[in-house]
């Protein structure tokens, strides 16, 4: 086994056990490699922003963290045991495109609650504090699919934090959102990790990374390019691909 | 020939007198099929869903299946019933034959494979929108299907009348194991095939524009309760 | 919630399931296999009524062709058999599916055609020579072609009159495969000739411009009769009842009630009992 990409042991005074660990993982598809050879140990109340430009994988490496898809070859670790579905359920993941049960707001949140088995009261008093926290009390009795697409992503991040994941992934949560509901969703972002959760997000927003973030993985072609804390690696790329891919990112007025 | 206008008059005369044998036989008639879509809803709802939502071994074996009964000829389906209900058949016991429950039975078997096979589709459609969060939130099987089952309730309805178009039009399967018996097992559509066969074809024609008439209430209401539903973004 | 509601549509499926019971909640009836003729003509709506007043026991006609009533009959589904084809139901009985046959009453055939006539046989009294020429001719002829017992009669007049309607099938000889009054529907249709029972004949509603063009041949006389299916093959016919229905039957009063049914003023049956 190669050394991971991502050692957070390096920045923490304690090395805590990974929340999850990832070993040559590689995932083919149509006679393609599309994820070759990844290693990473996700450390526990960290916010790893993933980075690339399309089709370099991030969304694929996501999904193979969140145990939606299978690695061909390697193995994903969560806590120390094999990734499955009892894993997932201490999981959560918000996706690009949120997807909207034809169902009330409210239920939408009920939803997450009773499939892990969680009632009566105990869901009743969770589902306030949700529909608080993500400003959505208003919305409440609204049917899921009419809100905007702010209140959509909105939530689906409340629907994602409602079951207190120990690991929030996030696919580009604000990819197609006005500046005043990507700021609603950071803040939903910045509150689970208050409340504990671990934190791993796609984006293409160097700004965001850099809000949120704490360490980046940088892919390339379905390979980590480069790895380290966010400002170092946006502020001096050292592979090529990263430098060449920030390189277009300036351009973009309010990057600083 | 009478005109077409003459029967019109005759249907809505017929309608209006409030004749008693032609409300039975109506009531009849709605009783049977509602009956027979209500009982094919419970088993080709769930049945569609679980083809629908899941892969599993000899699953296109079942697809194929489900899709080619949805055209069994009524009337092959009323010798099947017929054979397994009578007097001298497997089930002759339950003395079934002739009564308005061979007739749901009849018309049960005809549906359900319709109901199944366009339920399957509706929830395929709705699964492949909801199947990687049903994943990523740990759903599980039974949880999934009445899931899928629920948010995809507005359609179903559209497929419940599918069913209930096949099974209230059809006359081959119900006449053979109903007998048309006065009073006992005679539907709107064995009563056309009676009146036809006496040669009254502008009554005949007239109890057909009832049906049709029929067909048109239940239609509007489903479809009223479906268009109240898509406003609401529910479908 | 949605577990609940899920559910509630269930239960709603269910009551309607619950909806089913028994058509009659009487269980003093019994089922009689009969042919489209006598049930068409509305002897049975004229003399059941009757039956069941006196005696309470409700009659349930399954009206089909001769040939399908009695493999009805033979599979047990029914009590009582009503047909008109004596030599099949002589058959029935020395099968042991039935009891005994008694007559009951009879009615005649009539061929009925267009009044243009293209055969030229209206006013014949000879079936034979009518149908040999409609043959000669070329002239449509609708058939049953059902095994029903107007078409075994009508089989019997072809093979009378020397002409092979098997070698026409298709040609001018066209069997519509159905029942009676579906036959006229179509025989009329096509300007074809029809072999029909006078009785369905007078109650037909669709003669349009036709009407009868031979009647009156002995070999043209139709006799129905009445078999009880026989309990000792078929445990479930109820015996007590189907008897009690044909002593009704064959006794005076249902002679008379018989007798006295009438559309326009003309009987369409004859009681021949005993």
């Amino acid at each position: 086994m190669s050394e991971p990409a991502i050692d957070i042991r390096a920045h923490s005074a304690v090395a805590p056990q990974p929340l999850m660990s990832a070993r040559g993982v590689c995932f083919d598809a149509g006679g393609q490699r599309l994820i070759d050879g990844v290693d990473l140990d996700v450390l526990p109340g960290r916010c790893t922003v993933i980075m690339g430009a399309n089709g370099s994988g991030k969304s694929l490496l996501l999904r193979l963290l969140h145990g939606l898809l299978t690695p061909s070859e390697g193995s994903i670790a969560w806590r120390g045991r094999p990734l499955d579905r009892a894993a997932r359920r201490e999981q959560a993941m918000v996706f690009q495109r949120p997807v909207m049960l034809r169902r009330s707001v409210a239920a939408n949140l009920r939803f997450a609650l009773s499939v892990r088995g969680v009632r009566g009261p105990e869901r009743k008093t969770r589902e306030a504090e949700t529909l608080t926290l993500a400003r959505l009390d208003g919305l409440k009795d609204r049917p899921a699919r009419v809100l905007s697409g702010g209140e959509q992503q909105r939530l689906a991040m409340a629907r994602a934090m409602i079951s207190a994941p120990k690991l929030l992934l996030l696919d580009e949560p604000t990819a197609s959102l006005d500046p005043a509901s990507t700021l609603a969703i950071e803040n939903l972002i910045a509150q689970a990790r208050e409340s504990g959760a671990t934190i791993i997000l796609v984006t293409h927003d160097a700004g965001q990374a850099r809000r949120l973030g704490d360490d980046l993985i940088f892919l390339h072609g379905g390979r980590i390019a480069e790895t380290g804390p966010v400002v170092r690696v946006l502020d001096a790329p050292r592979s090529k691909a990263a430098q060449a891919w920030l390189s277009g990112r300036l351009f973009v007025p309010n990057n600083p | 020939m009478e005109s077409f206008s003459a029967i019109l008059i005759e249907a809505i005369g017929l309608i209006l007198s409030w004749d008693a044998d032609v409300i039975e036989i109506i009531l009849l008639s709605l009783r049977v099929t509602l009956t027979a879509v209500a009982v094919s809803c419970v088993i080709g709802l769930p049945l569609g869903a679980v083809v629908g939502a899941f892969r599993f071994p000899l699953r296109t074996g079942v697809l194929v299946a489900m899709n080619t009964l949805m055209g069994l000829p009524p009337v092959v389906v009323g010798l099947m019933v017929y054979l397994m209900l009578s007097a001298s058949g497997p089930m002759g016991v339950l003395g079934l034959l002739y009564t308005p429950t061979a007739m749901i039975v009849a018309q049960t078997i005809l549906v359900t494979p319709i109901v199944a096979a366009l339920t399957r589709q509706v929830i395929e459609d709705l699964n492949g929108e909801y199947a990687e969060q049903f994943e990523s939130l740990g759903v599980g099987r039974l949880d999934r299907v009445l899931a899928l089952l629920w948010d995809a309730r507005y359609s179903l309805l559209t497929v419940a009348l599918a069913g209930f178009g096949r099974a209230v039009a059809e006359v081959g399967a119900v006449i053979i194991v109903g007998g048309n018996i006065n009073h006992v097992t005679r539907v709107m559509t064995t009563t056309i095939a009676l009146e036809t066969s006496k040669g009254n074809l502008q009554l005949a024609l007239a109890l057909g524009l009832i049906l049709l008439a029929i067909a048109v209430v239940v239609n509007g209401l489903l479809m009223a309760i479906r268009g109240t539903a898509a406003r609401a973004a529910y479908v | 919630m949605f577990r609940r509601n899920f559910l509630g549509f269930a239960a709603a499926g269910l009551l309607a399931l619950g909806a089913v019971g028994p058509a009659a909640a009487q269980d003093d009836f019994i089922i009689v296999q009969s042919t489209t003729s006598t049930q068409n003509s509305g002897l049975f709506d004229h003399i059941l009524p009757m039956f069941q007043d006196k005696t309470g026991i409700e009659v349930r006609v399954v009206a089909v062709g001769t040939g399908q009533a009695i493999k009805n009959a033979a599979n047990g589904d029914g009590d009582v058999l009503f047909v008109h084809a004596k030599p099949a139901e002589e058959k029935f009985v020395a099968d042991g599916d039935g009891v005994s046959r008694s007559d009951v009453m009879y009615n005649d055939f009539v061929i009925v055609g267009p009044s243009s006539d293209p055969a030229g046989v209206a006013g014949m009294s000879d079936v034979s020579a009518a149908m040999a020429k409609i043959a000669d001719t070329g002239a449509a002829f609708a058939s049953r072609g059902d095994d029903s017992g107007t078409h075994k009669a009508e089989l019997r007049l072809w093979e009378a009159a020397g002409v092979d309607v098997d070698a026409a099938s298709g040609g001018w000889y066209r069997e519509t495969g159905s029942g009676m009054g579906a036959t006229l529907n179509t025989g009329t249709g096509m300007d074809a000739y029809i072999m029909t029972d006078r009785a369905t004949w007078i109650s037909f509603g669709n003669k349009g411009e036709y009407q009868i063009v031979v009647e009156g041949d002995d070999r043209m006389f139709n006799q129905y009769g009445i078999i009880l299916v026989n309990a000792e093959k078929h445990p479930n016919v109820k015996s007590e009842q189907g008897q009690a229905f044909i002593d009704w039957v064959l006794s005076e009063e249902g002679q008379a009630a018989i007798a006295d049914y009438k559309i326009d003023g003309q009987q369409l049956f004859f009681p021949n009992a005993g």
